[in-house]
């Protein structure tokens, strides 16, 4: 189906399946239960799933396939969300122009910036490409103010142009009439399901993406791009120029992050300049090796794994863990939340630091890696077998569980 | 000429941080071929090992004074560090005030220790993993090193000061043949110029004069051939590692009095220090130091009121505009050798 | 869009009348809501959106304290604090509208992104019908544009950009805290008096819009002194070494530099200003003099002995002898054992203000809430007399102006009270040029 071999297919399908279910599978704690702080399935979050999920798989087609560590990808994400934004300020509310803009600005940003760095290779490339991004966020913050806000964020004014704006047009934004804020809420015996219009809006977006990545990785494209990631020495001696690939490839995932950005300034109409900080572009390389990089799976399970505990265990706090551990006499409800204390709320780096840690030591290959074991582990495959899974890295795994 | 002389003393103090920094970076890229996130925080320990001893040494008892009111109303609490009550008060309040110095002795031991454990605790098992894994452990080191420090520091700056004798400037430019007033630099930073120059020397002659150093620039160039002459490289590369951490936090104790420390200062030089250590060229000593002042030095150059009105907000970008021309004209750094880290 | 909204118990009600041990979904439409995350039960939920992590984590831990506080007085628990001297009486200790209150966290970041997606957690996820808290202006538009859109009251923490209040205000966001205009119109006669009218001042500023708006307020307000700017120099946010913005000044001809930097920047600056030795220099027959037009406790801590005899000014400080201020430092201190900071204060008093707007509409929704608030005249909650201005939903009291404590006798005694600006001098019209443009829009109720 749709140029796919049967697995692959059965792979999408699952894929597409997990995803339109998200808000189901991410509420998985009836409203009112203690454990319902764990649950993910409100607008925002899965959004965000969606959204930094499409920013890591294209910066995977770059990484993962070419082997090229970009350290300036987050230059697109912030081209992205600029163009959507100012597109609501010179059209309407309508996200389709400012999402065409931003693929299309981010795709020239990515020819330029690619084009340059592109000359070196190793961590001489990742130097330039972050030398490039830092420039792009420091200007932004301060001499660009202008064009971009600056520490404000960019964001629609009631005195803007909007020259396309109806008389009852929304106000937010929206895909010619269909308002992404809005959603429909669904009590099923205690649990709660909220179905977005902006979540459904991304994650189709996102199967489309992850589709065409699919194809990518199948393509005589992504071959060669794996043969520049294993020697590219061998490869220039066969008479191929690598440069045309690697570029392509740069471009490519760079417009993926624009999309991936203008989607952000799609779901919420504000463009800040932190989004193109170095710390945004470390994010998106942490997301990809913390879910496997050169997998299809792994870089959306790590997006999915790092805005999951900076959103949900930022917000626990010492209140939520007295009632969680209530139950229990009171000098060991104190102890036990004074062990817990420095994990979580304003110490929610600390436990990534440590997930990092204990992930890369132990699951060398990923969050995949983990998935894989379990999934191993429960059809009994032996040990042989698996080492075979391992060899053929680029197959996709049945994954446990998605975003 | 004298503002053009102020700003190269500030590019050279800049540098300093700089380039001792970048050298330890580079002797573990060189020696281990570890990408090392985890270095800015190895900095900020060392700043923390100035705040430490500045807190060990006011330990204090308390008396609560009825004759003043605290916030509250209640009787002052009064606290005497326990340092004065024992050696008097002058030679009490003298060992107070020069923590930060004395800080030194104190953060050597403490630095190779850490610089030791995370060795052979940690990155020993990242030598044969891809760059890619180096960088994810790493880095998370350094956010749990950070994490730890803001447990029981807080997030907020804490003043370290200089000793009393440092404190204030001295009139550079008589020195030089200029009117007075016109070049005024604080003590401080010159200390801070010198010791790192002190620093790097060291390290410098020691890889140049010891047999040990010899053995280490013989691993590094060839790491497989060493070994073969039975040579254990590893319980070198440990040590090596140990004096890279050692000299990153002693650039850190010397800052405290520049700039109060604070947990994510280590975060703020990160990725400032990766630049440099590529700019110089990878594999290469020398390279991380020059580019460490050269950055310095046009990072100050640029903030000069006479650049910025022509060029607005060149300051902001200059240290990466230069470290892509640099890199577009040397392929390899100013002094990189061929093959390090170009895959 | 229709919107399906069913609590538990209407469920279970409906499925008996269907037939009891009804497995399947049930799915009800209502249009009952009238507005976003009305309280329907016997709780109302307050989300304190502060920063946790990152450089101003201790300012957040601070107001976040100050704002478990007023939750504790609201539901009647401890000695009552400034509920006891706050103007207005309608709060009994019973809660808001005799709901309890509770509350969630989250962390900013100080990052508009991260705020607002910490925001949006809260109105969806825990139905949270105020935002609160917050330290640095650029969050605090952020987040405000957000609680417009989404339909629920902002009361801003601390944030001092004119713009906050002036382009970028809205119907449904209030400022407590005092602005740069403020800042530099309760300053400038101070140095004036101080300093003497002929000087020459030098701004270091920040590179980003508080830098800008700060600086404007405050050269503006020392030239209708007499003091001549002598230069504006922007520094990047990014800076943590600022000598080669410093080492420049002393040969510049100026004798006064003003510092318009905040948090980090400011810690930084100062410090290095101080190492140059700029304050013992005599320039132009004056002894050289340093300004840091806003200053906070935590910088002051932070800067330690550089920041004796150093000028700023301030919202609020626990050194104020009134009755409310004295309430609210003895319940504080009590509870944590340290004297509040200016942005705990503000927090405090804007969720406390806020309980007290709802008791008087009568009601939790946001048009209500910001009919109670608009024009809202007060006393008893430091400051004096305070109003909430209509217009731009600006606070207007008295703002303080600050020095550097030259002999600290202990380790909260960093600043001291020089003088308390009456309000009538740092008032301004709604059409001030420095707060033009923006329009405050309708009230959103999120219905």
């Amino acid at each position: 189906m749709l140029g796919l071999s049967k697995k692959d297919t059965t792979f999408l399908l699952i894929v597409i399946f997990l995803t339109l279910a998200t808000p189901i599978l991410l509420q998985p704690f009836p409203e009112g239960s203690p454990l319902a702080q764990f649950n993910a399935g409100y607008p925002d979050l899965m959004q965000r799933f969606a959204i930094y999920g499409i920013f890591a798989i294209g910066f995977n087609i770059l990484f993962g396939l070419t082997g090229y560590l970009s350290f300036g990808h987050a230059a697109f994400l912030g081209v992205g969300s600029y163009s959507v934004v100012w597109m609501y300020k010179l059209l309407s509310y309508n996200v389709l122009p400012g999402l065409i803009l931003a693929i299309i600005t981010s795709a020239l940003f990515a020819l330029l910036i690619g084009y340059v760095s592109l000359r070196r290779s190793g961590i001489y490339f990742s130097i330039l490409t972050l030398a490039f991004a830092q420039m792009s966020f420091n200007l932004a913050y301060s001499v660009l103010t202008p064009l971009t806000n600056g520490e404000t964020g960019l964001q629609v004014y009631t005195d803007d142009p909007q020259v396309l704006m109806s008389a009852g047009a929304p106000t937010s934004p929206h895909l010619f009439g269909i308002v992404m804020n809005e959603s429909t809420k669904i009590d099923v015996n205690g649990w709660q399901f909220t179905f977005s219009n902006g979540y459904y809006f991304c994650a189709i977006i996102a199967i489309v993406v992850f589709y065409l990545s699919l194809r990518i990785f199948r393509s005589p494209f992504g071959i060669m791009l794996r043969a520049i990631k294993t020697n590219q020495t061998r490869m220039s001696y066969t008479g191929l120029n690598a440069r045309p690939y690697t570029l392509a490839a740069f471009v490519i995932s760079g417009m993926y992050a624009g999309l991936a950005g203008g989607l952000l300034a799609a779901m919420d109409p504000l463009a800040g300049a932190e989004r193109m900080q170095w710390t945004a572009s470390g994010e998106v390389v942490l997301m990809t090796i913390l879910g496997g990089a050169g997998t299809l799976m792994g870089p959306v399970l790590g997006a999915g794994f790092i805005k999951y505990f900076e959103n949900i265990f930022s917000k626990i706090n010492d209140t939520i863990l007295h009632s969680w551990f209530s139950a229990l006499p009171d000098g060991l409800e104190d102890a036990v939340v004074f062990m817990l204390h420095p994990f979580i709320g304003k110490g929610w780096n600390l436990t990534l630091g440590l997930l990092f840690m204990l992930v890369v030591i132990f699951l060398p290959g990923g969050l995949i890696e983990g998935g894989t074991r379990i999934w191993n582990l429960v059809t009994g495959k032996s040990r042989k077998t698996r080492s075979i899974v391992k060899d053929s890295e680029h197959q996709p795994k049945p994954p446990v569980h998605v975003n | 000429m004298d503002a053009i002389i102020l700003q190269i003393l500030n590019g050279l103090d800049k540098g300093s941080a700089y380039a001792m920094i970048a050298l330890g970076l580079t002797l573990i890229f060189g020696t281990l071929g570890v990408v090392n996130f985890a270095h800015g925080a190895l900095f900020m320990l060392g700043a923390f090992c100035a705040v430490t001893l500045q807190r060990l040494l006011s330990l204090s008892y308390t008396v609560e004074d009825p004759t003043q009111k605290d916030f509250l109303g209640n009787p002052l609490k009064v606290d005497t560090p326990y340092i004065v009550s024992w050696f008097g008060d002058s030679a009490g309040n003298a060992i107070l005030n020069w923590s930060v110095p004395l800080a030194i002795l104190f953060a050597i031991p403490v630095m190779l220790l850490i610089g030791y454990v995370m060795e052979r605790g940690l990155i020993k098992h990242f030598y044969k993993r891809p760059h890619a894994d180096q960088i994810l452990v790493t880095f998370g080191l350094a956010i749990v090193i950070q994490e730890i420090v803001k447990y029981f520091y807080g997030a907020n700056p804490i003043p370290t000061p200089a000793p009393d004798v440092f404190r204030g400037s001295v009139d550079f430019g008589v020195m030089i043949g200029f009117a007075p007033n016109e070049i005024i630099y604080p003590y401080w930073r010159l200390v801070y110029f010198f010791f790192s120059a002190a620093i790097i020397g060291a390290v410098f002659a020691f890889l140049r004069f010891t047999t040990f150093g010899m053995v280490v620039r013989a691993g590094m160039a060839d790491r497989e051939t060493v070994g073969l002459l039975g040579i254990n490289i590893d319980k070198r590369f440990t040590i090596m590692f140990g004096i890279a951490a050692a000299v990153a936090g002693l650039a850190g104790v010397m800052y405290a009095p520049i700039n109060s420390p604070n947990y994510h200062m280590g975060m703020d030089f990160l990725v400032l220090s990766f630049v440099v250590v590529v700019v110089g060229g990878m594999g290469s000593l020398p390279g991380a130091v020059l580019a460490g002042f050269l950055l310095g030095v046009l990072e100050s150059f640029a903030s000069m009121n006479e650049i910025k009105s022509v060029l607005p907000g060149i300051d902001q970008i200059i240290i990466y505009l230069v470290a892509i021309i640099i890199l577009l004209t040397r392929p390899r750094g100013l002094m990189g050798r061929r093959g390090v880290m170009e895959e | 869009m229709t919107k399906f909204q069913v609590n538990r118990r209407t469920l279970i009600k409906s499925g008996a009348a269907i037939g009891a041990g009804l497995a399947l979904p049930t799915i009800f439409t209502s249009s009952a809501r009238a507005y976003l995350n009305e309280p329907k039960g016997d709780t109302v939920v307050l989300g304190f959106n502060v920063p946790q992590t990152g450089p101003y984590a201790d300012e957040g831990l601070d107001e976040l304290r100050a704002q478990e506080l007023a939750v504790q007085h609201l539901n009647g628990e401890g000695d009552g604090g400034m509920l006891n001297t706050f103007s207005s009486k309608v709060l009994k200790g019973n809660g808001i509208l005799g709901k309890k209150v509770t509350f969630v966290s989250g962390d900013t970041q100080t990052k508009s992104d991260a705020a607002r997606a910490s925001a949006k957690s809260m109105i969806e996820k825990d139905g949270a019908i105020m935002i609160n808290g917050g330290s640095s202006s650029g969050v605090a538009v952020a987040v405000q544009g957000l609680c417009q859109e989404a339909g629920v009251i902002f009361m801003a923490g601390l944030t001092h950009s004119n713009d906050t209040t002036g382009k970028d205000k809205k119907r449904n966001g209030f400022r407590h805290f005092f602005n740069a205009y403020m800042s530099g119109q309760a300053l400038a006669p101070v140095l004036a008096k101080a300093y003497g009218s002929d000087r020459r001042a030098y701004h270091l500023t920040a590179d980003y819009t508080w830098g800008w708006t700060q600086q404007e307020s405050i050269a503006k307000a020392t030239e209708a002194m007499g003091w001549e700017t002598v230069n504006n120099v922007l520094t990047p946010l990014a800076a943590t070494d600022f000598s080669s913005y410093i080492a420049p000044v002393l040969n510049s001809g100026a004798d006064v530099l003003v510092l318009n930097h905040y948090g980090g920047n400011m810690v930084n600056s100062l410090t290095n200003a101080v190492q140059f030795g700029l304050r013992d220099k005599t320039v132009n027959g004056k002894q050289f003099e340093i300004v840091v037009p806003l200053y906070s406790e935590l910088m002051a801590a932070g800067a330690g002995a550089n920041v004796r005899g150093v000028f700023g000014s301030m919202n609020w400080n626990w050194q104020l002898q009134d009755e409310g201020s004295k309430a609210f430092v003895k319940s504080f201190g009590e509870k944590y054992g340290r004297p509040p900071s200016n942005s705990a204060h503000t927090c405090y008093v804007q969720t406390l203000l806020y309980a007290d707007a709802v008791e008087r509409a009568g009601t939790f929704d946001p048009c209500g809430v910001v009919e109670a608030l608009e024009g809202f005249e007060f006393d008893g909650l430091g400051n004096g007399p305070t109003l909430y201005r209509a217009e731009d939903h600006q606070c207007f009291k008295d703002v303080l102006v600050m020095k550097g404590t030259e002999n600290p006798t202990n380790e909260y005694d960093t600043l001291e009270i020089v003088e308390v600006t009456p309000r009538a001098q740092v008032e301004y019209a709604p059409d001030h040029p420095m707060f033009a443009g923006g329009d405050l829009g309708q009230c959103n109720s999120g219905a």
